[in-house]
């Protein structure tokens, strides 16, 4: 008997079918996705009659009958006009720096160029500021250490001097004059800058075998985290100067700087305890196996792997930090979500349409930062999982 | 002297400004080089940034009258926006120099914040603003409206007072900016808007359409408006009290910026006194002689003041009323330079 | 081979410094000095300039008549009322935001997170944009846009919106018809309170039959019925009579009936919106945190859609859910102080600043305030380890 009756074997593939129709095609994935079952089809006819009524809206009010371009505020006051557009973009330098004053050359001047360069040492910091964080954010780009240093240590420096001159041949603006996004984004920065190493020590002390260490850093903690940051804000602008010895003055802003970084530092150092206490005590035990003393064991093996652990969770309280610097408004400091305010009362652009619009404006810039900060914290959180996850 | 140069300018980058404790403000205030003024955060004609953001009104003149009196230069100034919460505490702990912000003179803010009044910048009195088209001719008729308020002010207190006394049922709505006061006004949110009767024709002015709007004649409190000093420094207080007697005499003696020049040579004793011609009455207060010349020249008189910030032919609009001297008719008033 | 020499060298003996005991006790001595001195130093400054600007202090001043008037109170208060009242009428506001913020919030919160599981794909994209739009926005920024911008686009007070006859919206509010009730009323809440009760027997009793016997009873069905009926019938019977108070025009504003201050509703709207998109994160976090495979074990036993949910995924998510939830019960109370900014008289608002305007009292007011919230926020934690170990597992 030939043996090669016996088995087929194939020498060829088959080509693939196509799959059943229950599995494939527009309608199915419909089926599945919009209409299983009676409830869902009219959760999806609900759904499909609210996009249908608002984004035509949406689309009229922020574009097609939006006035874009306009001297003054008669555009806007026409009848059933979108948004005024062009009341933002004639507040923008009040927007972006508040009080500032401009450059008295370039003031003069005319032109996009003379315009940016009227404001050149605030838009010397954004851009200072932009080329450090980039590369810093960005994982693979070199340098990470000096950059850090660059952007933690001396970028404020440089920031100080930039903004508050008094050297370098540069005017004197009292921190009154600092408004805008500018302050925005300084109160976030140093919240930031400080929040973070306080936070860790904090963390620290709350974990720590000394009772009295931990028990003040609890209370501290505790403290803070349980007050509002509004008060905390009212404290720092009404009580500080009673703390102070007589003589002594504090600038609002740095008032205001201080009960943010204190405030923040709180909900930081509850976030990394998170991470200290999710390290299983071997860690801790290799360290000390290893000989290394206490700071020594924290740095370089605790620190690094209960860091990596919670940064979504850091992430987070930078995004509400960040949300939260719009409470100087109402102690007074002109940030961005004042300046919006404020402006809205300005009378040559009066218009229905004119608060809602800056105050949409103010939340898009808002937004936009705070949806980047999170999706950051994402894109690092799939990257650093590196398997300490089962 | 190293250790506290070290500390200084630590305390300069942390923001800090620290003034010698021990001497008085006067010395305070000529070490650093300007005064510090406490102003508000934007009343028109009172305190308000102007067009080029630099501040102006009647009570940022008084500001810098005491800068002309201690430096002879009126710009030696640093303005400090304060709301009506901060305002004590900014003067009492040293913030500001002088509080020169549409205060109130009260009995309890004298005695018990730790301040000193000086003098009276403008004697006025609370009122109502409303919609014209609600059709109120007087603040009784408005029995069941929503009183728009800004908190922690006296004119809070004076409205539940009046409002009370007269049997009139209302709801206060209350903010803590007079900004958010304003603009809540102007949305519809209340009918009426009660404060200081100057500031409602100040912040008339800044509506849409001020025609809209009626000042109803009723003023329901005395409301005298001036400058303040922190308490314990008797010979600060007198520069304070000193300069607005010096802008008033001058007024009734009508010696004016344009003219003050020409009065140097005056025969009248009185305005040789005031300019300093004859005798010193600076030094007394640590000033030059001719600190009042200096004031008039690079300022004005109180007519000047008030003309050029409040008086008819501004936005504002305001008469002298019981604004004018007690020669005119009305309660301003200076004791004698003698 | 060398012998191990086995006489025992006394350890050379270092510094004392380096006896860990020792040296932890110095860094604590050492800390608590530094905070001991920074605590005095504040104190001596506080107390130096208080002398030296010759300010009254002293908690007396919550006896004294506060003097102005409060728009929107829980509790009868009026210029003549003390500031010890007005303190009780910013608490009592504060906590009234926080009832109805927590209540409508949840709800939110829940349904969008199930929304976002959800398979159709319209309802779960919508909840996404929802999401991610308004947890990114700053909460004061959104409290000013509903009370500044959107109150501006409302009607004035004479051409407001009316639905029904009974509910009116305007510039200067939602009023909504009140039911006035009579005496005989009492008979109906007794009937409610009775039903109440017949229903928790009834459940016992249902649980105990399902466990003996295997047989269901239709206890919400059940319960449903004598809700209804039990106080239907009490108030036929009792003969109460209802009648409905109407909101009516009435000089300026409307009067009568339920009315509710724009700057409630405008702070309720952005607390409840703003933190729904937090609480709804939570609750998504949570119910994928049951692995599938406890579905699938619910269903080897087979236990019914219901069933399951109920007793098996529900128990487990809600584990991972409250903790969380609490705290952001804890945060939305916090965040209700921003009524400061539209002019909602809250705790911070008439008491940290009318009050401490009026008396001057910087440091007693901010130390109040801030002891309340404290209070409040250790209740919540002691809520939460009191209930995180009746939940905790049971391990072996």
């Amino acid at each position: 008997m030939n043996t090669q009756d016996l088995a087929y074997v194939r020498t060829k593939f088959e080509p693939a079918r196509p799959a059943p129709m229950s599995n494939l095609g527009l309608v199915v994935w419909l089926r599945r996705h919009l209409f299983a079952t009676v409830g869902d089809t009219v959760l999806t006819l609900l759904g499909i009659a609210f996009l249908v009524w608002a984004l035509p809206n949406l689309y009229n009010f922020l574009i097609g009958d939006a006035v874009f371009a306009a001297e003054n505020g008669d555009a806007c006051r026409a009848a059933n006009v979108g948004a005024c557009w062009a009341y933002v973009w004639a507040r923008l330098d009040f927007f972006l720096y508040g009080f500032f004053p401009a450059d008295p050359y370039w003031k003069e001047q005319a032109g996009l160029f003379a315009e940016f360069m009227a404001q050149w040492r605030v838009n010397l910091v954004f851009f200072i500021g932009l080329a450090l964080v980039v590369p810093l954010l960005w994982p693979s780009a070199p340098f990470k250490v000096v950059n850090a240093a660059l952007f933690f240590i001396v970028y404020p420096v440089v920031v100080f001097y930039l903004l508050a001159g008094g050297a370098f041949g540069l005017e004197k603006v009292p921190t009154e004059k600092w408004g805008g996004l500018t302050i925005t984004l300084i109160i976030g920065l140093v919240g930031i800058v400080t929040s973070l190493p306080l936070g860790i020590l904090l963390a620290l002390g709350r974990q720590s075998r000394l009772p009295a260490i931990k028990y003040l850093s609890t209370g501290f903690i505790e403290l803070w985290r349980a007050v509002p940051l509004i008060t905390v804000l009212f404290m720092a602008s009404v009580m500080l100067p009673l703390f102070m010895p007589s003589g002594v003055t504090i600038d609002k802003l740095l008032s205001a700087l201080v009960g943010i970084a204190l405030f923040n530092s709180a909900y930081m150092a509850e976030v990394v305890r998170g991470g200290l206490q999710a390290l299983p005590r071997g860690q801790y035990e290799a360290a000390s196996s290893l000989g290394l003393n206490y700071w020594k064991s924290m740095f370089f093996i605790i620190l690094p792997q209960a860091l990596k652990h919670v940064i979504p969770g850091i992430v987070n309280t930078f995004i509400a930090l960040f949300k939260d610097t719009s409470l100087v408004s109402i102690i007074g400091i002109f940030d961005l979500l004042k300046t919006v305010q404020s402006s809205t009362a300005d009378l040559d652009w009066t218009a229905p349409t004119q608060a809602i619009t800056g105050y949409i404006f103010a939340a898009a810039v808002f937004w936009i930062f705070c949806f980047s900060m999170s999706r950051y914290s994402i894109f690092m959180e799939n990257r650093l999982h590196t398997g300490h996850k089962r | 002297m190293h250790t506290k140069t070290i500390l200084t300018t630590a305390a300069l980058a942390l923001g800090l400004s620290i003034t010698a404790a021990s001497a008085g403000t006067l010395e305070d205030v000529k070490a650093k080089g300007y005064l510090d003024c406490g102003v508000t955060e934007g009343v028109a004609g009172f305190s308000i940034p102007d067009a080029n953001n630099e501040w102006s009104g009647i009570e940022v003149d008084y500001c810098r009258a005491m800068a002309a009196a201690i430096f002879n230069d009126a710009d030696a100034v640093h303005y400090t926006a304060l709301n009506t919460g901060e305002r004590f505490l900014a003067l009492s702990s040293g913030k500001i120099d002088v509080l020169s912000r549409t205060t109130t003179w009260t009995m309890s803010r004298d005695t018990t914040l730790g301040i000193d009044f000086t003098g009276v910048m403008f004697y006025d009195g609370q009122g109502f603003m409303v919609r014209k088209d609600l059709g109120v001719s007087s603040v009784k008729d408005l029995a069941g409206a929503n009183v728009c308020v800004q908190a922690g002010t006296t004119t809070e207190l004076n409205m539940a007072d009046y409002f009370s006394a007269n049997a009139i049922e209302y709801t206060p709505v209350v903010f803590a900016g007079r900004p958010e006061v304003i603009a809540a006004f102007e949305g519809g949110r209340c009918d009426a808007y009660t404060t200081d009767a100057s500031g409602l024709a100040a912040d008339r002015t800044r509506f849409a359409n001020p025609g809209d709007y009626v000042i109803l004649p009723e003023i329901i409190s005395k409301e005298p408006l001036g400058p303040s000093v922190r308490q314990g420094d008797d010979n600060w207080f007198n520069i304070s009290r000193w300069v607005y007697f010096a802008i008033l005499e001058a007024e009734e003696l009508g010696v004016t910026s344009a003219n003050v020049d020409e009065m140097l040579s005056s025969e009248n004793p009185s305005i040789k006194r005031l300019l300093g011609v004859e005798g010193d009455f600076g030094t007394p207060l640590g000033l030059d002689k001719d600190w009042a010349y200096n004031i008039i020249k690079l300022i004005g008189n109180y007519a000047e003041m008030f003309d050029a910030n409040v008086g008819p032919d501004t936005a504002m609009g305001l008469e002298r009323g019981v604004n004018a001297l007690w020669t005119k008719g009305g309660i301003q008033y200076a004791p004698p330079i003698r | 081979m060398a012998v191990q020499d086995t006489s025992r060298h006394e350890p050379q003996r270092s510094s004392f410094l380096n006896d860990p005991v020792v040296r932890g006790r110095l860094y604590q001595l050492l800390t608590v000095v530094i905070v001991a001195a920074f605590v005095w130093f504040i104190a001596d400054n506080t107390a130096a300039n208080l002398a030296r600007q010759n300010k009254t202090t002293g908690f007396d001043f919550f006896w004294f008549t506060s003097g102005f008037d409060i728009q929107f109170s829980l509790i009868p208060y009026s210029r003549a009322s003390t500031y010890g009242t007005a303190f009780l009428v910013g608490i009592l506001n504060t906590m009234l935001v926080a009832v109805i913020g927590v209540f409508f919030a949840s709800l939110l919160g829940f349904m969008v997170g199930i929304a976002r599981l959800s398979n159709n794909f319209i309802i779960s994209r919508l909840a996404l944009i929802y999401v991610e739009t308004l947890r990114n926005v700053p909460l004061l920024l959104q409290l000013v846009f509903w009370y500044f911008a959107v109150l501006k686009s409302m009607p004035g007070v004479r051409q407001s919106f009316i639905f029904l006859d009974g509910v009116v919206l305007n510039q200067r509010g939602l009023y909504l018809p009140k039911v006035v009730t009579d005496a005989q009323f009492a008979w109906v809440w007794g009937a409610l309170a009775l039903s109440i009760v017949a229903i928790v027997v009834l459940q016992r009793w249902a649980h105990k039959r399902l466990e003996a016997t295997g047989q269901r009873f239709p206890v919400f069905w059940t319960a449903l019925g004598v809700l209804v009926v039990l106080p239907l019938v009490a108030g036929l019977i009792s003969g109460t009579h209802l009648s409905v108070d109407l909101p009516v025009l009435k000089g300026f504003n409307y009067a009568g009936g339920i009315g509710l201050p724009p700057e409630l509703v405008a702070l309720c709207l952005g607390l409840i919106f703003y933190t729904a998109t937090f609480i709804s994160e939570i609750v998504r976090a949570g119910i994928q945190s049951v692995s599938y495979g406890q579905t699938e074990a619910a269903q080897a036993l087979g236990l019914r859609d219901g069933d399951r949910l109920r007793l098996v995924i529900i128990p487990q998510a809600m584990r991972v859910i409250i903790p969380p939830l609490a705290s952001q019960y804890l945060n939305l109370t916090k965040n209700s102080s921003l009524a400061i900014a539209i002019g909602y008289p809250d705790l911070v608002s008439v008491f940290m600043n009318t009050t401490l305007n009026q008396t001057g009292r910087a440091i007693e007011v901010v130390f109040i305030t801030m002891l309340v919230y404290l209070t409040l926020s250790l209740a919540t934690s002691s809520f939460m380890n009191w209930y995180n170990r009746r939940i905790a597992l049971v391990e072996r």
